[in-house]
């Protein structure tokens, strides 16, 4: 039982942390741009497709990454290039509107080249095995390396952004987009690589995820909407909420799937515990956002106006 | 007056289309124009709150779901009356657009977006984990919503049912923001800070508009599941909200002919072009991100200049 417990906690993490590096981009965008981009699940899916694409072309895996990597942060760009600039001094609901209509093209552009049926992804085969935490206790080494890129990613990001010129200049671009303009930063560049690079980090979780879940058209959104109830949880425009948020998501949900079923049925009877309990388990983060809301509307790490 | 005139031409072609499209043999599209009004009638709803409100909720294909749930259970149970299905329908809509509202606008802007978005999809999730309902593959229902003299049936009959309904929708909406309430309501979106200087606490009033706007939905909800014959928690996915919202914004926000226009121009476009093509998606969604960009007052605004 208590390596059950073990396993789903880490498990948990591992769902956590690709929340995380789906939020920080998201919550980056949406602090520093004030930019809703419901899109961002489409540039998940576009990492996840470009690297099972690239991986069976070069036959490399850490080849097919860097090229996944590389083309979500491309296509990244394009996107903020040619529809969102358009819309920067617009209201939230015609970012809304317009990455809505972003969404329909990418997941129908994916089901064209790649066909409606979900892809096999595979990691690669130096990652295929289990580590051996404790006695009786095996994980499995691909989730294991998800959980330790996703933090290597967050110090990085965190490091980025409070140690750096750029994550100064990124900082001084959400408080004052015009002060910052008028001392001389090219603005609209820099907007341009803080979308490529939540772009990319976007991609980075999707690319993960592939062996994973199913590489399908909509895969993006089915994420999208737990990265939203981690960004509400958190704060926006918080990083250090989005870590947070993403942690606390993660860990409640797959715990709440894992053994929310046989803790109800000790309470109530059996039967009705098995179909409580999974009704129950699938709300439980949403349950858990609106109980946060209740009790600090601007989620737990309020970043500053903005 | 010419908005009257524009009301009774449109009016008169909408009751000429079951004559003419079942003499041309083409009893399809009468499926199709009343699909299209139930859904405007969801639109409708949605702009009371969207347009005249302010409020951006990203999930009223909640209340579709509620609604068509309402008369698929009460059927499974056996219970056909039309009007305890309507009934349990909107009061339920209205229970659950009571509840989400209550915590959702305690919130704004983006955080307002993903809260609603957030509730719907949990509701989404609760109708695919009930298995005794059909789970993820949905229902069909036993029988259509009884009424006495009319047969839902009768795709005709059914037909002029909507379109009734539809045209009180919109008139309802009409009183509504016209009346001392809507006043209230469009004056907490123009400006909230000077509406609460004059007395006025925005709370109560985005709230029962809220649960007026779900009520509504949720008749509209009713509407579609007689409508499909079949229940699916697809209704309640988050491309249905996105389809109404779109359906709102296209026709124009805070206009009273604005999101039925929306809802004609949106579905006939895609009807158009799913005929054309499968992947009419591709098509569609850049189409969308023209709209928004360019045109921005919405198809009312070519008319005459939307309201409020």
């Amino acid at each position: 039982m208590t390596a059950l417990v073990f396993e789903q906690t880490l498990n948990g993490l591992q769902l956590g942390v690709m929340l995380f590096l789906m939020a920080a981009g998201l919550t980056l965008v949406l602090g520093i741009m004030n930019i809703v981009n419901l899109a961002h699940g489409s540039l998940y899916m576009v990492g996840a497709y470009l690297t099972v694409a690239a991986f069976r072309w070069t036959g490399s895996y850490l080849l097919g990454v860097a090229l996944g990597l590389a083309g979500t942060l491309v296509v990244g760009m394009i996107v903020e290039i040619v529809v969102l600039r358009a819309l920067y001094a617009r209201d939230h609901l015609d970012q809304v509107l317009a990455t809505f209509g972003l969404i329909l093209f990418f997941n129908e552009l994916v089901a064209i080249i790649w066909g409606r049926a979900a892809l096999f992804a595979s990691g690669p085969s130096w990652l295929a095995g289990h580590i051996e935490l404790f006695t009786g206790s095996r994980y499995p080494l691909y989730r294991a390396a998800i959980i330790v890129v996703g933090l290597v990613v967050a110090v990085l990001l965190w490091y980025v952004v409070t140690r750096t010129r750029l994550g100064m200049l990124i900082r001084a671009g959400a408080s004052n987009r015009t002060m910052v303009a008028a001392l001389g930063v090219n603005i609209r560049l820099l907007y341009t690589l803080v979308f490529g690079f939540a772009a990319a980090l976007a991609g980075l979780a999707g690319l993960m995820a592939g062996p994973i879940y199913n590489v399908q058209p909509g895969m993006g959104e089915l994420i999208l909407i737990q990265v939203f109830v981690v960004i509400v949880i958190g704060g926006i425009g918080s990083v250090r909420g989005a870590l947070v948020g993403a942690i606390i998501v993660g860990i409640v949900d797959t715990l709440g799937r894992a053994f929310l079923k046989p803790l109800l049925g000790t309470l109530i009877s059996p039967p009705a515990a098995e179909s409580a309990g999974p009704a129950l388990a699938s709300m439980l983060i949403y349950l858990l956002m609106a109980a946060v809301l209740a009790f600090r509307p601007q989620g737990l790490f309020p970043a500053r106006g903005g | 007056m010419k908005r009257l005139i524009g009301w009774v031409v449109g009016v008169a072609l909408l009751i000429a289309v079951p004559p003419l499209m079942l003499a041309l043999g083409q009893p399809f599209y009468v499926d199709l124009v009343r699909r299209i009004m139930i859904l405007a009638i969801a639109a409708v709803s949605l702009n009371l709150i969207l347009g005249y409100g302010g409020m951006v909720s990203f999930g009223h294909a909640a209340y579709i779901g509620i609604g068509a749930y309402a008369v698929g259970v009460l059927g499974f149970y056996g219970v056909f009356s039309g009007w305890l299905h309507f009934l349990v329908a909107i009061a339920a809509s209205a229970v659950v657009a009571l509840a989400i509202g209550a915590v959702s606008i305690r919130t704004s802007g983006v955080y307002f977006i993903m809260i609603t978005l957030a509730f719907t999809q949990m509701l989404y999730y609760l109708g695919i984990s009930v298995a005794e309902f059909g789970g993820d593959d949905g229902m069909r229902l036993k029988r259509r919503s009884a009424f006495p003299l009319l047969d839902l049936n009768d795709p005709v009959q059914f037909y002029y049912l909507v379109l009734a309904l539809m045209l009180v929708a919109v008139y309802l909406t009409y009183r509504i923001v016209n009346s001392r309430f809507g006043m209230v309501l469009r004056a907490t979106r123009s400006n909230e800070a000077r509406s609460r200087a004059i007395g006025f606490s925005p709370y109560p009033y985005r709230l029962v508009a809220f649960v007026i706007a779900g009520a509504m939905c949720g008749l509209a909800g009713a509407l579609y599941g007689n409508h499909t014959n079949y229940i699916t928690p697809g209704l309640m996915s988050w491309q249905q909200s996105g389809d109404i919202m779109f359906m709102v914004i296209l026709g124009g926000m805070a206009s009273t002919a604005g999101p039925v226009l929306g809802a004609f121009v949106l579905l006939l476009l895609e009807d158009l072009l799913s005929g054309w093509t499968e992947h009419w998606q591709v098509i569609l969604g850049p189409l969308l991100v023209l709209s928004v960009i360019f045109f921005r007052r919405g198809l009312a605004g070519i008319f005459y200049k939307p309201d409020a």
